[in-house]
């Protein structure tokens, strides 16, 4: 079979019916067959990086390996931040890139950059396809590498004439990997003394991570919570995973964390860690996180266990298949003292902020009381925009928070929130922005308009890179280098010029009926709200400082 | 602490990359690498020396583990084996120094590779210590040039 048409029935035999693709010299012939095969939805970013974010926003919300393709070179390079992205947050991804042709491969041929090589570090696992008759196996294997055990991106390079070929190689029925067998049950008698120390504990937390959504156990976490009373604090990668309004929610902990999770963590004697790997914008100062507790770890990946803290119960494996052995063993009991406490610290520390003027807080909360009755996805750039979404929106459902963690990666809303709206067509689905990151990938409004994506972009303009600018306010007296933003463009005119509607919002009275009109709006629609310029994101942890030493939001 | 760790990897384009570019990226301390074909011509066999304490350890292990290449992973440091490593060394040597090298060579069962008209080249295998002992009585001599294989190790028994 011909390589182009074996590639297409590959993608096929994954169940890809989406693609995010960007042609180039070296992907002519593949191009020529995918735009015949009506099974699968291609979709032309305006740039690679808004492709790869795309795929990615997709497989976040769908939990499918999203699929991105671009052509040698430069096109390939323009994928390396959403590789990284998807890498840092282990999100399943397969991204394709073209390749000079085999023979010209380390000539500094046109257009050939070393792929491979630049992406080792970045991806689960990469292939340059030198063999055409290798195809098949090989783009196998990375949906299966992608997909299981802690996800991740997985970067194929197809050289031309591999593409080209004519290739007998059948497409196999499963993969042969020796060296790459995730652990998935845990080891019952660890399940057994960490059930124990759960009974033991006076005063637990459960510390989730994105691990649970990826492992789709968020049904367990609850029952675990609710069984042993256990207060649950996830992490910005974890929102959503455990309800937002739950009376054993601590919300997020961290750096922007609630001051009663952050407490709580503090002050805790247990510390449950399910799919989360003690990063350091959660644990602040190491020697200071949970200094009383003894820790129990459930992960899939055995190098996030005993990385940054030494763990006491170690559990290598699913978190949802331990969780499943792990339940039956932990008795309920009322804790009534322990979540006293967390109340009391509740009402002591709640989050809030000053009223007066357009806060961008209040955005959010008007914008999660008109949609909290609706399937409703959110995305985010990166900033403070991002950690008011995070603190202010109450996410009570998985995937319906999308935003980059691990990488903190500028303009990857917009694109993922295509993505995203491409793969949960049924949703509303908004892109919170900050004015510096939505014009990191502004040219993704041409997709959008493209291809009618009725998502509704909220742009929280300030008119500063505000997250830098509050870092140099406390910290850096008040000097801001190169933070102002106040000549931006005209956003309402760049929206409409793309062929998106757009308002601006001056005033607090004039959102709530301008956020009713975005959501009404069939089509997308684009938001300029201007927000006051210097409110800042409380409480904060100073960088390497203890998460219980807050500053700001406390009185 | 420092660990001999020996990595069995499936013998594909690149899997040396991805061993070197871990340590590095990691910023784990690696001492010598050594790489070669195992019995099995599909797989070959690298062994590190790398330092550090037992966090750090752990995680080399552990990294070099998640490779999706790595089929197998052994740290040396608590199993019975033998260690080798193999270095050749050219120093001045005259005429009339011959004999009385040649003594020390014997002593730590060296061969003689090469000889030139002032010069002798040697070979010495054997366990670190021992070479790092050659290698100083070889100094008054005159090293000219030195190369070594970094270590290798196999676990004794079955
Ligand atoms: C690609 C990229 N470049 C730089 C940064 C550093 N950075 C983090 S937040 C931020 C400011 C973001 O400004 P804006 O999008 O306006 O959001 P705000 O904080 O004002 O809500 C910057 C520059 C980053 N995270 N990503
Ligand atoms: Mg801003």
């Amino acid at each position: 079979m011909k390589g182009t048409k074996l590639f297409v029935e590959s993608l096929l035999n994954e169940n890809v019916d989406v693609v995010f693709g960007y042609p180039g010299g070296a992907l002519i012939p593949l191009f020529d067959e995918l735009v015949d095969c009506k099974k699968i939805r291609f979709i032309l970013p305006r740039h690679e990086q808004g492709g790869a974010h795309a795929a990615d926003g997709y497989a976040r919300v769908t939990g499918k390996p999203g699929v991105v393709i671009a052509t040698s070179g430069p096109g390939a390079t323009n994928l390396v931040t959403g590789i990284a992205n998807a890498y840092m947050d282990s999100i399943p991804m397969v991204a394709f890139t073209g390749q000079v042709k085999t023979n010209l491969i380390g000539n500094d041929a046109f257009q050939e950059v070393d792929l491979t090589g630049i992406t080792r570090s970045i991806c689960k696992h990469n292939y340059l396809v030198k063999n055409p008759e290798e195809m098949p196996e090989i783009i196998k294997e990375a949906f299966h590498l992608a997909t299981t055990g802690r996800p991740g991106p997985v970067v194929i390079d197809l050289p031309v004439n591999v593409t080209t070929a004519d290739i007998k190689a059948k497409i196999p029925k499963t993969v042969n990997l020796p060296g790459y067998k995730p652990n998935m049950e845990g080891n019952p008698k660890q399940v057994a003394k960490a059930a124990e120390m759960i009974n033991e504990a006076e005063r637990p937390v459960l510390y989730i991570g994105g691990g649970i959504i990826s492992s789709g156990c968020c049904d367990q976490i609850k029952t675990l919570a609710e069984k042993g009373n256990l207060p649950v604090t996830p992490t910005m990668m974890g929102l959503g995973a455990f309800p937002d309004t739950h009376k054993l929610s601590l919300n997020m902990l961290g750096m922007h964390g609630t001051a009663y999770a952050n407490y709580a963590v503090t002050h805790c004697d247990l510390l449950i860690a399910v799919g989360a790997r003690f990063d350091d914008r959660v644990t602040g100062k190491i020697e200071e996180f949970a200094p009383d507790a003894k820790i129990i770890h459930i992960d899939i990946d055995p190098t996030s266990v005993s990385k940054n803290v030494p763990v006491d119960v170690p559990l290598v494996g699913d978190a949802g298949r331990i969780l499943k052995q792990l339940i039956p063993q932990v008795k309920s009991q009322p804790r009534k003292a322990w979540l006293a406490q967390i109340d009391q610290w509740k009402k002591d520390f709640p989050l809030k902020y000053d009223e007066k003027g357009l806060k961008p807080q209040f955005v959010l909360e008007t914008l999660y009381d008109q949609t909290k009755s609706k399937k409703t996805i959110i995305c985010t750039e990166v900033g403070q925009h991002q950690m008011w979404s995070a603190l202010f929106y109450k996410f009570t459902k998985p995937r319906t928070w999308v935003s980059s963690g691990g990488l903190g990666t500028m303009g990857f809303g917009l694109p993922a929130s295509m993505g995203a709206q491409i793969g949960k067509p049924d949703h509303l689905v908004f892109n919170i922005a900050g004015d510096g990151s939505i014009q990191m990938n502004i040219q993704e409004l041409a997709t959008i308009k493209n291809n009618n994506l009725p998502v509704k972009i909220i742009i929280l303009n300030n008119h500063y890179l505000g997250m830098v600018r509050q870092w140099q306010q406390l910290f850096f007296n008040g000097k801001y280098a190169h933070t102002d933003l106040c000549d931006n463009p005209d956003f309402v005119k760049i929206s409409e010029a793309y062929g998106i509607p757009a308002m601006c919002v001056e005033k607090k009275e004039d959102v709530l009926a301008a956020l009713k009109k975005a959501i009404a709006h069939k089509g997308p629609f684009l938001l300029d709200i201007r927000v006051d310029r210097e409110e800042n994101v409380f409480p904060m942890v100073p960088a390497g400082e203890a998460i219980s030493r807050m500053i700001g939001g406390m009185a | 602490m420092r660990h001999i760790i020996s990595a069995t990897v499936q013998n594909k384009p690149g899997v040396l990359a991805r061993v070197a570019g871990l340590f590095s990226a990691r910023g784990f301390n690696i001492e010598s690498l050594a790489v070669g074909e195992t019995e099995d011509p599909t797989r070959s066999r690298m062994t590190v020396v790398v330092g550090g304490d037992e966090a750090i350890l752990e995680q080399v292990r552990k990294q070099l583990a998640k490779l999706i290449d790595t089929i197998k992973v052994q740290d040396f440091q608590t199993t019975p084996c033998v260690k080798r490593d193999l270095m050749l060394i050219k120093i001045k040597c005259p005429p009339q120094k011959r004999a009385e090298t040649m003594e020390i060579i014997n002593v730590f069962r060296g061969r003689v590779v090469d000889l030139g008209e002032k010069t002798m080249m040697i070979e010495v295998a054997g366990e670190e210590d021992k070479i790092d002992a050659f290698v100083n009585l070889m100094r008054p001599y005159g090293i000219l040039e030195m190369v070594r294989t970094g270590r290798i190790a196999m676990a004794r028994g079955e």
